[in-house]
């Protein structure tokens, strides 16, 4: 795979997983993730975001804070879990439950660091709890889309159809 | 068929390798039941089954040879969920675009430690 490009599939019925390299060592990479200081400067979503509490306690057992503020209209989001696997700078797994939840039960984060060459590639791995909870991420990305996008959605379902049936 | 239900069923056609490996025959051209049926081994009338939830998904539909009935790929359901892994993939790009700045800016830092 070459530098910077992401890659997003879904895996089997309850996974989606993600693939990015990045032109760093694996130990600044796995710090980059478990250091709440650098974590709040990159970890941000859609521009307009930024991450006013970013709290971590990496350690098996230990748990993580992390909430979202918009800077116009204040809305905030927040989400934390806890630390199942801890192996630096290798392997972090985390449970994760959003404050409001949008999907049933918890998910199960997993990141591996694998360094060939002075570059790491990244595998983050999202498990739900079931298809149903998946699937609900993935409508609720379609919903919350702009209203444009989503319109062609609906056209192009429309046109898959076909003759009623 | 409404929008989310409509996706429900792509899942669920896709949740399947089995389902999955003959997507993958079919992106490269149509295939008769039996042509289909060769690479697994599995009755015909189980790889039927199979196609029909394809079918039902509106993933494939079936060609015009009244014969052969070759069963071919209908691409634009599995675009719609493309298009949310494309919405996806661009908020995780902003993300790793600042972890890439952040990571060169880390890597400046140990070299001027080593320097020193």
């Amino acid at each position: 795979m070459k530098h910077g490009e992401l890659n997003i599939t879904t895996r089997g019925d309850r996974e989606l997983v993600m693939t990015r390299v990045f032109a760093a060592p694996r130990t600044l990479v796995f710090d980059a993730h478990t250091k709440p200081e650098l974590v709040k400067r990159w970890l941000l979503g859609p521009p307009g975001w930024s991450m006013p509490v970013c709290e971590m306690d990496v350690r098996v057992g230990g748990t993580y804070r992390w909430v979202w503020r918009h800077d116009r209209d204040g809305t905030e989001m927040g989400m934390g879990g806890t630390y199942r696997a801890v192996r630096a700078p290798e392997r972090l797994v985390a449970t994760e439950k959003f404050d409001e939840a949008w999907y049933p039960g918890e998910a199960l984060n997993t990141l591996v660091l694998v360094e060939q060459g002075g570059r790491t590639t990244l595998t983050q791995t999202m498990r739900y709890e079931s298809r149903e909870a998946r699937d609900a991420v993935i409508k609720s990305g379609m919903e919350s889309g702009v209203k444009a996008s989503y319109d062609r959605l609906d056209e192009l379902l429309a046109a898959t159809s076909g003759a009623p049936r | 068929m409404q929008a989310t239900h409509r996706l429900d069923a792509v899942f669920a056609a896709l949740a399947d390798p089995t389902r999955r490996a003959i997507l993958a025959r079919l992106a490269s051209g149509q295939a008769s039941v039996t042509e289909l049926a060769e690479p697994f081994a599995m009755s015909q009338p189980a790889i039927s089954k199979h196609l029909k939830v394809l079918e039902r998904a509106g993933l494939i539909s079936r060609g015009r040879d009244a014969q052969r009935r070759p069963r071919k790929l209908e691409p634009k359901p599995l675009a719609a969920v493309t298009d949310w892994l494309e919405r996806y993939r661009r908020m995780w790009e902003g993300n790793y675009q600042r972890l890439d700045a952040l990571l060169d800016e880390l890597k400046t830092q140990a070299k001027e430690r080593k320097r020193r």
